[in-house]
């Protein structure tokens, strides 16, 4: 294929070409990204519809499929109302900064042995320091819209997501010690060979640790006080409306999306299949790539459907009494095996 | 000029502008965001020196962290700008000072030959370079002295931090959920036996609680 | 080395252009007919009356603070754990008397009821 593409871009000097063929595969990771996103969306609203005994949206389109197309359009042609006290340009910046990390996080992501757009060595550290920057756009949002509910729910996000980073942060040193790589891709190789070695089972308490705070960090139920609807409407975005509201939504999703995928390359075996023989090699990599995200993506769906707001205190408790200690001991716990016991092996 | 030197080039532009907006700017919001600016450029402009790692740490711990901490601060405290502009005139000829200072030291650090001799031509490394993995064989073996002395000084940084900045409110109304959920029916309930067959007392009595108050 | 970066610049440089693109799309498209309001600042339907931007509690900067220095530890993890097999026992003993500090630092908090939020 990019031979077909070098011939037919013969004209172009050498290195535009290189950069035409980079923003092609771009827009071929970003495009579908989109359409899981909106398609997410309508997901939620069908399983939260059935946990709850609804149908859920089933009128717009065959059984409501063309729904999230409706939202988006009527989302488009909403109004972008920006306060009269507020700040202009850093309130229609917010999103976008919102938008961005949970996107360009997607550029070193696997999607199985040879397909993945930039191979850094480091690009775990790289989708780390992308997911920390997300937190701006909360806080810019909710100093920018210069109004109360906007203002708090901005700092009790911030002060969560940062929390809840640490742990995040911990958790994956716990793999890296494992595998011995920053490199997604080799992450997922060290897994090979069948579902036993994938790294769900040797740091289990990690796993566990790592998607309540995936969970966290995207401001999604049980621990979402940050829009808490009830409380204070609906937190840092209480003043956006239309487009610029929409491109926040686009955010959350897609940040859940991401830490679903994650959660996948690093605990779950990304691209490989559970068992190393024939009726499940025959679906390709990116298939159990994406079957597999969708499944860790469906469980943020269904906490939603099912466990009740945690409060403010009780979510920075969690946070820093329960999940970091037990991250810093299963930190301390795979070393002392790997050195001194005759069980290391299931740690490298 | 390879693309790599127009990037260099064009985030080190970046990096002195928002530098600048930085200390002119009167909001002092605006003025944090544009030093998240910097450090971002900062970061892009390691990458281009092949620092991968120290880039990437750049990025997560001073814009994913110090600066929040900043745009807390400066969110959060009204600050000023008439009070603070005030003194600019009179801090001046020290600030200038330290600036010449500062120059000049960084001027001597370039001057000095600890450098190597071909740090002006160094050799792009391979695509299998890991840049963290030779820090992590430097800093936990060769260096290893430098490493435990920062465990103390972030020791000392969280005792500080919370000496200066702990207040406990006694007279905060605060639940404690695990207190909660241990309480046993003896804790708060109280089963009197009452005479049924008494006559009625027409005196006030004293109405038997059966709800004790709840923490 | 560099070669890899390329594409992740674009693809930041894409990220950006989506959320712009889509509020910009939003602006055109949309109508816009501000009144005085409509703009007004949200507030469960009474007029503001202060200023929004107040000062706040003191322990929101605590829990920044803390979180910077447990960010830096987990900045020295990373390059150790991918190299714990080179460095060995040395290296691992050596982490650990670093985290064991951290650790004496997080009980202090700990007792101290920094994390405790009332």
């Amino acid at each position: 294929m990019h031979d077909f593409y070098l011939s037919l871009t013969q004209w172009l000097p050498e290195s535009l070409q290189t950069v035409v063929w980079i923003m092609i595969k771009i827009v071929s990771i970003v495009l579908p990204l989109m359409i899981c996103v909106a398609y997410f969306t309508f997901a939620e609203r069908k399983v939260i519809g059935y946990m709850q005994t609804r149908v859920g949206p089933n009128r717009v389109g065959p059984k409501g499929w063309l729904q999230p197309i409706a939202d988006a359009l009527k989302l488009m042609m909403k109004e972008i109302i920006i306060p009269t006290k507020s700040n202009k340009f850093l309130f229609l910046i917010a999103p976008i900064l919102s938008l961005t990390p949970a996107l360009a996080a997607w550029a070193v992501m696997p999607f199985s042995d040879t397909l993945v757009l930039a191979d850094i060595d480091a690009s775990l550290l790289y989708v780390l320091a992308l997911t920390s920057m997300g937190v701006y756009g909360v806080i810019v949002a909710g100093w920018a819209s210069n109004s109360k509910y906007a203002f708090l729910g901005a700092m009790r996000s911030a002060a969560q997501i940062v929390a809840y980073e640490i742990a995040m942060g911990f958790a994956l040193v716990g793999v890296l010690m494992v595998a011995g790589s920053l490199n997604l891709t080799t992450i997922v190789q060290h897994q090979a060979g069948g579902f036993w070695q994938w790294y769900f089972l040797p740091l289990f308490p990690l796993f566990l640790v790592y998607f309540i705070s995936g969970v966290a960090e995207t401001n999604r139920a049980p621990f979402d006080v940050a829009e808490g609807e009830s409380e204070i409407v609906a937190g840092f975005h209480v003043e956006y409306s239309g487009m610029a509201f929409a491109v926040f939504f686009l955010a959350e999703y897609a940040n859940m999306i991401l830490i679903a995928a994650l959660t996948v390359l690093m605990f779950l075996g990304g691209w490989l299949p559970p068992v190393d023989m024939a009726p499940f090699t025959w679906i390709p990599p990116i298939m159990w790539f994406g079957l597999k995200t969708s499944a860790v993506a469906f469980f943020f769906l269904w906490f939603r459907a099912t466990f009740p707001r945690y409060r403010y205190d009780q979510i920075m408790r969690l946070g820093w009494k329960v999940l970091i200690p037990v991250t810093l001991v299963w930190i301390a716990v795979i070393g002392l095996a790997k050195f001194y016991t005759p069980v290391g092996f299931i740690f490298s | 000029m390879t693309f790599f030197e127009i990037a260099f080039y064009f985030f080190s532009a970046v990096l002195v502008i928002a530098a600048t907006m930085v200390v002119t700017i009167r909001n002092p919001v605006k003025s944090a965001l544009f030093l998240v600016l910097a450090f971002f450029s900062a970061a892009c402009v390691w990458i281009t020196l092949e620092a991968e790692f120290l880039a990437i740490v750049l990025v997560l711990v001073y814009v994913g962290a110090v600066m929040v901490l900043f745009l807390f601060v400066v969110m959060m405290l009204d600050i000023d700008l008439a009070e603070m502009r005030a003194g600019f005139t009179r801090y001046l000829p020290i600030g200038g000072i330290i600036a010449a200072l500062l120059v000049a030291e960084i001027a001597l650090v370039m001057h000095q030959s600890f450098l190597p001799a071909d740090y002006l031509n160094p050799t792009p490394q391979g695509v299998e370079y890991s840049n963290t993995r030779e820090l992590g064989e430097q800093i936990y073996t060769h260096y290893v002295y430098a490493f435990e002395i920062a465990a103390f000084i972030l020791l000392v940084a969280i005792i500080a931090a919370i000496a200066l900045t702990m207040r406990r409110r006694p007279n905060n109304k605060y639940i404690n959920p695990g207190e909660q959920v241990k309480v046993k029916r003896e804790d708060r309930l109280r089963i009197v036996k009452m005479p049924s067959d008494k006559p009625i007392d027409l005196s006030p009595v004293e109405s038997p609680s059966s709800n004790e108050e709840t923490s | 080395m560099l070669e890899n970066y390329l594409p992740i610049l674009l693809f930041l440089a894409v990220g950006l252009g989506v959320g712009a693109i889509a509020i910009s799309a939003g602006k055109v498209l949309a109508p816009n007919k501000p009144s005085e309001e409509k703009l007004s600042p949200y507030e469960c339907g009474f007029e503001a009356f202060e200023d929004s931007r107040m000062k706040f509690d003191v322990r929101y900067y605590l829990v920044a603070i803390l979180f910077i220095i447990f960010d830096l530890e987990i900045a020295f993890l990373f390059p150790w754990a991918i190299v714990l097999d080179e460095i060995g026992v040395f290296g691992f003993w050596a982490m650990m008397l670093f985290l064991g500090v951290l650790v004496v630092g997080f009980i202090y908090e700990w007792k101290k009821g920094a994390l405790e939020w009332e």
